[in-house]
């Protein structure tokens, strides 16, 4: 996908000033944050809470001993007949793919959602070799025809209305247009269900891959990832190397967390674990299994201070409650993961000085740490990239010799108070009589959209050594 | 027992009134407090913003001025969670003088956090009629806790609190990110003002004076000059 994070500021007030996208933000956002609160009260609060450390303890120790683990699932992957690939870059998963469909005269492909296949760009890939590519997903589905990457990582198509939709499908079915969603999903249906029968390959994402017996695991609401990996005779999966997990038993642990996150529902409506070819003797399953493992910066990650974030299971929880992302929505993050998640995420996938805003846009307000199922300190990430920022003298000049200047007035208490006695007076002078700022040079962020109060004209510190002097 | 005021940058340099409303309080409930003439600024803007080793020096300034203090008492969560949590754990975690650090952060408490928890004060100097509506600040929510002990101090003042719709939401205010990314922080304090605004309530009250500008800030712009925007100190002060 295309890098459009170098361009935050600019997109996010694209998107503040889109009435239509707003109204679509704001539908949405009480569904997630309500249901998910709904669902943890239900599962009583200190077991969640306990449930989280549990979680958060298993994926540190996948992390700490990763190489361990991925030989485990690729051993095992491999005695059930799967072909386990590695991809050290994103193009790099693009070519074994591509290669797997030239050698197999792969002609039309479905997809079940996969967030790895939008980081790499599958689908251009392969369409460049000209082959077709469907994707399943209903919110998937509907962005391809909408030729627009998704804006949620779990609900990709968030941002659209029901009309928005109901034009799309008119214009891609040709037949009498609805906005009643059932209808518009038994539409989806039958034409995705032609896809399905003619599909020679299907290439799912995985939610996790399992260390002990070689297992890939898609979490799914549609039932499509069951029709995308048993019917075409080949089955790809594309993920991250960081999804490892060593047992069953942990994923029993993280799916009660994952959808109870993501949308507060209690578990999905399916759960696909897909384990080798089929055998002989059975009836179905494809007859080549291929999983592409993807590093594509994560190892950038692993053994660094921002390690917790390879922890994320990929619930959306972080940007469901993220008071920005609620107000700009996901495109305006210009790259594959928006919100919290994106803004620690995209800067080390695609180098810091091209997403420098990303680790700013937060008040730090902690709601997504609060939300996160394995407890990543997503604030924390973000201040420790701002802190490369600062060393690597990477944000704007004014903003470094603001910080600097106020540090430096701010460890000499006679210069400071001096500095803050005549801004309190001027400040107070410019607010007038209503004590109401306007517009302040180099501050324009701020009064563009708001006064700012002014200062009262004294500071405490001169009035309280006053207030002594006299007593 | 001496109490030592930490007023923070903001209040001395904008509403020195909340600075002495808090003395007010702290004398009433008969703290001996001193107010250490050097003191500046918690150090918070320079962690924020990435230059960690400037808020290092920062805090162990801070440190400086306080350690001999019984308590120290801050009329703000923001500042109170960077000295409690974001010193010990994080700045000088790895450092020789963790423990003194860790002895401050235990001492330390925000202004409606001591009131109600340490003193335990059951009477306030202000009285209040009519309706407020409280703003939880993210810093002394989420990260120390602090949810009943300002609307115990406002009910105590006879303030009754109406409820506005996610008043634990952010206000947009986040110190630079309100410059840095003005636009986005703006309709998020837009959003607040209205949910304050819908409860129709005389007053927003709140903890932390960054968030309470910012709020300020725009219901100003959107014409609204009744509204009035206090720190509860001030409130119980008998100084709103």
């Amino acid at each position: 996908m295309q890098v459009q994070s170098m361009h935050f500021k600019r997109r996010a007030g694209e998107k503040l000033a889109d009435e239509l996208l707003q109204a679509n933000l704001r539908k949405a956002q009480g569904k997630f944050v309500d249901g998910r609160a709904k669902a943890v009260a239900e599962f009583g609060h200190d077991e969640w809470e306990r449930l989280r450390t549990h979680a958060a303890d298993l994926r540190d120790r996948v992390l700490a001993n990763l190489d361990a683990y991925l030989a485990e699932f690729e051993r095992n992957a491999v005695a059930r007949g799967t072909v386990v690939h590695w991809a050290e870059t994103a193009e790099d998963a693009c070519t074994i793919i591509a290669d797997i469909a030239r050698r197999n005269g792969v002609r039309k492909v479905t997809k079940s959602k996969s967030m790895v296949s939008e980081e790499v760009g599958l689908n251009e890939r392969l369409e460049a070799e000209g082959i077709q590519v469907v994707e399943t997903d209903l919110g998937e589905y509907i962005l391809q025809l909408a030729k627009e990457p998704p804006s949620h990582i779990v609900a990709p198509a968030v941002h659209k209305s029901k009309e928005q939709v109901a034009d799309l499908f008119t214009e891609a079915h040709g037949k009498p247009r609805s906005t009643d969603i059932p209808a518009l999903t038994r539409e989806a249906r039958e034409a995705l269900r032609e896809h399905f029968l003619t599909a020679d390959m299907g290439i799912s994402g995985a939610n996790w891959v399992i260390a002990e017996t070689g297992t890939t695991l898609t979490v799914t609401n549609e039932g499509n990832a069951d029709l995308v990996t048993t019917m075409p005779r080949i089955h790809c999966v594309i993920t991250g190397i960081e999804k490892v997990i060593p047992t069953l038993e942990d994923f029993a642990s993280l799916i009660r967390l994952l959808p109870r996150s993501a949308i507060g529902q209690t578990v999905t409506n399916y759960l696909t674990l897909t384990t080798g070819v089929k055998a002989p003797g059975e009836a179905d399953g494809p007859e080549q299994m291929h999983v592409v493992l993807v590093d594509a910066g994560r190892t950038k990650f692993v053994g660094s201070d921002l390690q917790p974030m390879m922890r994320c299971i990929r619930c959306g929880a972080c940007m469901n409650h993220c008071p920005v992302y609620q107000n700009v929505g996901g495109h305006a993050y210009g790259w594959v993961y928006p919100g919290p998640m994106g803004s620690v995420l995209t800067p080390v996938y695609v180098g810091i000085e091209h997403a420098g805003d990303l680790p700013n846009a937060a008040t730090f307000c902690g709601e997504c740490a609060v939300a996160c199922p394995v407890r990543i300190p997503l604030p924390d990430l973000m201040r420790k990239l701002r802190e490369r920022q600062f060393d690597g003298h990477l944000r704007p000049w004014p903003e470094r010799a603001g910080i600097l200047l106020w540090s430096f007035a701010a460890k000499r208490p006679a210069l400071y108070a001096f500095g803050a006695r005549w801004a309190a007076r001027v400040a107070s002078w410019l607010g007038g009589r209503k004590g109401l700022i306007h517009a302040l040079p180099g501050l324009d962020g701020w009064t563009k959209g708001r006064d700012m109060p002014a200062p009262a004209g004294r500071t405490f510190r001169d009035l309280y050594r006053e207030r002594k002097g006299r007593a | 027992m001496k109490v030592g005021l930490f007023v923070t940058c903001l209040v001395d340099l904008s509403r020195p009134g909340i600075g002495f409303a808090a003395l007010k309080l702290l004398e009433a409930a008969g703290c001996e407090v001193v107010v250490p003439a050097t003191q500046t600024c918690c150090g918070q803007p320079g962690y924020n913003s990435g230059a960690r080793e400037v808020s290092k020096a920062l805090a162990r300034k801070v440190l400086e001025e306080f350690e001999d203090c019984d308590y120290v008492v801050a009329p703000s969560g923001s500042c109170s969670g960077q000295v409690k949590l974001s010193y010990p754990q994080d700045l000088f975690a790895d450092d020789p003088d963790r423990a003194r650090f860790e002895a401050l952060a235990a001492k330390w408490h925000e202004l409606s956090d001591f009131l109600v928890n340490v003193l335990k004060v059951e009477s306030v100097p202000g009285k209040w009629t009519g309706e407020v509506t409280y703003h939880d600040s993210c810093s002394g929510l989420r990260e120390l806790g602090i949810k009943a002990e300002p609307r115990r101090l406002l009910a105590l003042a006879g303030a009754e609190v109406k409820e506005m719709r996610e008043a634990e939401r952010c206000c947009g205010f986040g110190g630079t990110f309100s410059i840095k990314l003005g636009d986005i922080s703006t309709r998020m304090s837009a959003n607040k003002c209205a949910s304050a605004k819908a409860t129709g309530a005389g007053a927003i009250v709140g903890g932390d004076l960054g968030c309470l500008l910012n709020i300020e800030g725009r219901l100003r712009r959107e014409g609204d000059h009744e509204t009035k925007v206090l720190h509860f100190a001030q409130v119980i002060a008998g100084e709103g």
